[in-house]
């Protein structure tokens, strides 16, 4: 029986910045299972790792495959529909919960649809129709993800979700993305928090500055790498 | 009242300005250079254009020099645009293509119904009007696109993120930077006749022309300036968005000035 394909593969990937490169040779197998931490200190491509796997980037050199198919060859709308992106800094659009729910098109664009999707975020549903701006950042963030679960996506890329919430927040979207985990999705989590990568992933693999894959392994032993 | 103002009269008239250079000498201002500079150079412009004119304008001369003289007027615009917006790829030619066809489009417009007769009297400074206009604002909707792309950058990725296409991604932006690229515009006709008299009309009236004649030819002018001007940023705007986005919907690195 053939092995499952990994969820993400990198394979020799090159991605140029501003001078040096932000992955360099890059090669990663991310498994298609539970939540993969990917940890690293700034500047070793993390952020970008993300950006190539839903094609918002793509390599200068080398392959990404998802679910073992070179994603230059996917339909991008449809490769973002299923992986979806939590951006690190909350982006709400303008006008209320709902309008910023509705911008997601879901198939079932109804109230009932959209409450239940707040809910799996543990989301108040009464808050439709509160201004998206009024929201606190662990809302707004919580929104956001509830906006991406709308396109029924089967992975969820987060790129350092809770940067700027309080440790109340942090808690609760960790719970939220742990939930949704439980009930079948995917996630690829990347953060320059160790502790949180202990806390959150099922296993964990480490970036080294200049965007090169240093260790892997379950949380316990990879998060000090 | 006649036309006769001589050279005596164009003389008497930078009397103003040298009021301004002497006060600006004496306040230590410093612009009495750029002034005597901004005066001459106008002076020696316009006088290059009215030898051209006088010629164009001369009734043996064929018309197809009107026609000459109108297109490269646009060659002029475009390159013009370019210049002020040197942060949009490939500005070059869709300047051209947009405000050579607007103003090809307006010219049709007024002849065809018969606003006004096919002269170089008419074809010149119309398509003038049309291209300056076109042209100016051609350059500000170029120009409010790119920075309204680089200021909401996150903005047009988290939706491309939920996988929506470059134009739904693009949209909110791109419509709030052509209000804006159309607001003066929009403004000015509003208030015309209020604040100034426009030029055509102040012309046209100094040249001896019935007061009610000179309105209904400024009335026609505006309107198609109006119109010239709203689909210039239109055309330009969705033209220089489909160049900032690549075929797989990602919004290209962008360079805010």
């Amino acid at each position: 029986m053939p092995a499952t394909p990994p969820l993400f593969a990198f394979e020799d990937v090159v991605l140029h910045g501003d001078g040096a490169p932000r992955l360099d040779h890059l090669r990663l197998e991310i498994p298609d299972d539970g939540v993969t931490v990917v940890v690293g200190p700034s500047g070793s491509g993390k952020s970008s790792l993300l950006r190539l796997c839903n094609r918002l980037e793509v390599a200068d050199r080398g392959v990404v495959r998802f679910r073992g198919q070179d994603v230059d060859a996917l339909d991008p709308l449809l490769l973002r529909r299923t992986a979806g992106m939590v951006l690190q800094r909350p982006v709400p659009f303008a006008g209320t919960v709902r309008d910023n729910l509705l911008v997601a098109r879901p198939a079932d664009a109804s109230d009932v649809s959209l409450a239940a999707s707040l809910e799996r975020t543990g989301l108040d549903p009464a808050m439709l129709g509160r201004v998206a701006d009024e929201l606190s950042g662990g809302e707004l963030q919580r929104m956001c993800i509830a906006r991406t679960l709308l396109t029924e996506p089967e992975v969820l890329l987060l790129d350092e979700p809770t940067a700027s919430l309080d440790a109340a927040n942090v808690a609760r979207v960790e719970a939220t993305v742990r939930s949704l985990v439980a009930r079948g999705l995917r996630a690829v989590w990347v953060t320059h928090d160790h502790a949180q990568a202990e806390r959150v992933g099922d296993r964990v693999l480490a970036l080294a500055a200049g965007g090169r894959a240093v260790a892997d392994g379950a949380p316990e032993q990879g998060a000090g790498a | 009242m006649t036309t006769d103002i001589g050279w005596v009269g164009v003389a008497t008239s930078l009397v103003l300005v040298a009021i301004a250079v002497a006060l600006s000498v004496r306040q230590g201002l410093g612009l009495e250079r750029s002034m005597a500079w901004a005066s001459l150079r106008a002076g020696a412009q316009l006088g290059a254009v009215g030898v051209v004119l006088a010629v164009i304008l001369d009734p043996d001369t064929p018309l197809a020099a009107a026609w000459a003289w109108a297109a490269a007027m646009v060659v002029v615009a475009a390159v013009t645009v370019r210049a002020r917006a040197p942060e949009v790829p490939g500005m070059l030619p869709l300047a051209l293509a947009t405000v050579g066809a607007v103003t090809a489009l307006c010219l049709a417009v007024v002849f065809a119904l018969g606003i006004f007769p096919v002269v170089p009297e008419a074809i010149v400074p119309l398509a003038g009007m049309m291209v300056g206009n076109s042209m100016a604002q051609t350059a500000v909707a170029a120009r409010r696109v790119v920075a309204e792309l680089a200021d909401h950058r996150d903005e047009v990725e988290a939706r491309l993120a939920l996988g929506l296409p470059w134009p739904d991604a693009a949209r909110p932006h791109v419509r709030e930077a052509l209000r804006t690229a159309m607001q003066s515009q929009i403004e000015t006709t509003k208030v015309v006749g209020l604040v100034a008299l426009p030029g055509a009309m102040t012309g046209l009236i100094l040249a001896g022309v019935p007061a009610g004649d000179a309105v209904l030819v400024q009335l026609a002018i505006m309107y198609l300036i109006l119109g010239a001007v709203a689909i210039s940023v239109i055309v330009v705007g969705v033209g220089v968005v489909r160049r900032l986005f690549t075929a797989d919907h990602r919004l290209v690195p962008l360079v805010r000035r």
